[in-house]
């Protein structure tokens, strides 16, 4: 369904992403992980035909990115950026609507269809009470949820996501990919460029890993989410353990030494910490 | 369910208000143009009485009611009068209309004919075509000097553009203070260019400061083309106007091809400024007010903001000429921009000051 073969391009002289070898089954939930600067979002921007390539090539569906119109490929891929800047103060319905854009007629304007379609996602995201304020007006993070309503009112087989939560508080993340997942198991297929390594094991079935430009590692979450592979990609001591619902596999970061404590003395100190702090609370 | 379907109903009815708000702002200013058309034709040098000014423009429209009726007021009020009220109008409605544009595809609130150097870099075109004595010069009945205008404002839209790029990215302020550059530079060349031709200073202050003195029937037809062909296109892509003040990445991921669009939205903008600029000058702030105070009012979806805006411009431009008239005692006449500037400048400011959320300040 999607289909790089030794994609490479960036900005200018900047060589960014170097020879991207990458096939994408319809269905998928892929994380793309890595550390700063190592292509996440570029990847996101090339497929999504917004930046062109050097040399290699990307198809989705068969059809060579570079030579679809933008009409086409926003009818397959929507794509949530990490933030939107709103100069002008749109109603978030209007910007939900413009998801419908690539399906309007040259002459016919936003339908019934197609307002029902706009409401539809901007309930799946929980916007739709604030549908009629200004996008200015409204916060951030819910600002935010109007974009993501919007890419589902687009209503492609393909959602790319780059760091689409990070701003949001936790609540709002979790609530959001479980919204992604039940959009996976209806057959979307999702590519999320992402720096939060433990929301990305925690809903991911594949992670890619970039580094550098190049792909560096490529599996399932399990057999890749571990110690050693995060700790050699992201050049720090990483330590995986089980989450104790979902059983998926969770990085803890590791301070400096003089941070460190021997096993038992750091559960003896976690518990009398923990007990501080309810003491604290209550 | 109940509670989504009863949101659902609040926000058809929040619509169906906000569609009676704008219908009712859409009568109120075609009524009020029309009314202005005549009360503006009972203002000039003149005195002619209210019901001879009615029955003039009737004469003048071919409904002749009274054979008794001095032809020298007709001639006044429809050849001179109303004339020149038309062309401000027009003039008005198309600044305003290219301030929009040229806001929402550069995504910048402060941006404007004017501001952009861009009406000076038509005026320049044009002075250039005249001095070269294209003046003119006709095709097709056409009106050559808008040409030489629009050539003039693309180019200075495209230097600013490439001025206020920094790093391929192109900021506000560097924006606004490019073509600040740009029209100061231009404003200079004019006037030389005026000097040699040994034309007097009155006609440096028409170009620079703009003015409808003296223009008549005959401009209305010359720039009407230009200003119609704007229209037409910036119609045509009002919907990308909204997407495309998303940025262009994003106007791309929803399918719109971003610098092509762009690009015959600003030809669309500067064929408005290059017609408007050909027959009465440098005009500032109709193009950089009118969009805010719209917005302000019915939100920045484009359709609604370009009618809106389109209107409240001619009129306000109408006005304004009209106390350009008759300002001043001894009967001479201000040039325009002068009146523009005067009113608009400190009612931008007010809007600088009160950054309302929603102006998009």
């Amino acid at each position: 369904m999607i289909e790089m073969k030794a994609l490479s391009c960036g900005y200018g002289k900047r060589e960014v992403l170097k020879g991207i070898d990458l096939q994408l089954e319809a269905g998928e939930l892929v994380g793309i992980l890595g550390p700063n600067g190592s292509g996440k979002s570029t990847l996101i921007l090339a497929l999504s035909g917004v930046l062109s390539y050097r040399s290699g090539n990307i198809k989705v569906d068969g059809e060579e990115i570079a030579r679809t119109t933008a009409r086409w490929r926003a009818r397959q891929m929507a794509s949530v950026p990490q933030k939107s800047e709103f100069t002008f103060p749109f109603k978030c319905l209007s910007v939900v609507l413009m998801g419908r854009y690539p399906y309007l007629s040259r002459w016919g304007g936003y339908a019934e269809g197609d307002m029902n379609k706009a409401l539809d996602a901007m309930e799946q995201t929980d916007t739709i009470q604030f549908a009629q304020r200004m996008v200015t007006e409204v916060s951030g993070g819910e600002a935010q949820r109007v974009i993501i309503a919007r890419a589902l009112a687009q209503e492609t087989g393909i959602l790319l996501l780059d760091e689409a939560t990070s701003n949001l508080d936790v609540a709002k993340k979790i609530q959001i990919f479980d919204l992604l997942k039940r959009k996976n198991a209806q057959g979307t297929t999702l590519l999320c460029a992402m720096h939060d390594l433990n929301l990305a094991a925690l809903y991911c079935k594949r992670l890619i890993f970039l580094k550098d430009g190049r792909i560096v590692l490529d599996g399932p979450t399990d057999e890749t989410f571990t110690d050693k592979n995060l700790s050699k990609i992201y050049e720090t001591d990483v330590r995986v353990s089980k989450h104790p619902v979902t059983g998926s596999p969770q990085a803890h970061f590791v301070p400096g030494p003089e941070d460190r404590i021997d096993h038992a003395d750091h559960r003896a100190h976690g518990s009398m910490e923990s007990t501080l702090m309810g003491d604290r609370d209550h | 369910m109940t509670h989504i379907e009863h949101t659902r109903n609040e926000i058809s009815q929040l619509d169906a208000r906000a569609k009676r708000k704008f219908s009712f702002l859409l009568a109120l200013l075609i009524v009020g143009a029309i009314l202005s058309l005549f009360l503006a034709s009972l203002f000039g040098r003149l005195d002619i009485s209210v019901v001879d000014v009615g029955k003039s423009i009737l004469a003048g429209l071919g409904f002749n009611l009274d054979p008794g009726l001095d032809a020298t007021s007709v001639v006044v009020v429809f050849n001179i009068r109303l004339s020149r009220i038309c062309l401000s109008m027009l003039v008005g409605m198309a600044l305003a209309v290219a301030g929009t544009v040229f806001q929402g595809i550069l995504r910048n609130p402060l941006a404007d004919p004017f501001t952009l150097g861009v009406s000076t870099g038509a005026a320049f075109g044009a002075s250039l075509a005249l001095f070269l004595g294209l003046g003119s010069t006709t095709f097709l009945g056409l009106g050559l000097l808008p040409l030489g205008a629009l050539a003039g404002a693309l180019a200075a839209l495209f230097a600013v553009i490439a001025l206020g790029r920094i790093n391929g990215q192109v900021r506000r302020d560097t924006m606004i203070l490019a073509g600040i550059v740009v029209a100061t530079f231009l404003s200079a060349l004019i006037s030389l260019i005026k000097s040699l031709n040994e034309e007097s200073v009155a006609s440096i202050v028409f170009w620079v400061m703009g003015s409808f003195q003296g223009r008549s029937w005959s401009h209305v037809a010359f720039v009407l083309p230009y200003i119609i062909a704007g229209l037409v296109i910036i119609w045509f892509y009002s919907r990308e106007l909204d997407i495309l003040a998303m940025g262009d990445t994003q106007a791309r991921q929803m399918g719109v091809h971003s610098d092509r669009i762009r690009l015959r939205l600003m030809i669309g903008a500067s064929l408005l400024t290059a017609g408007a600029v050909s027959v009465s000058g440098v005009i500032g702030f109709i193009g950089l007010v009118m969009p805010h105070l719209v917005r302000m009012t019915v939100g920045a979806e484009h359709r609604r903001l370009l009618i809106l805006s389109a209107l409240l411009g001619g009129l306000a431009l109408l006005w304004s000429d009209v106390l350009a008239r008759i300002l001043l005692p001894g009967g001479e006449e201000l040039p325009v921009g002068v009146v523009t500037a005067l009113m608009g400048g400190p009612f931008f400011c007010f809007l600088l000051k009160r950054r309302k959320v929603g102006t998009g300040l």
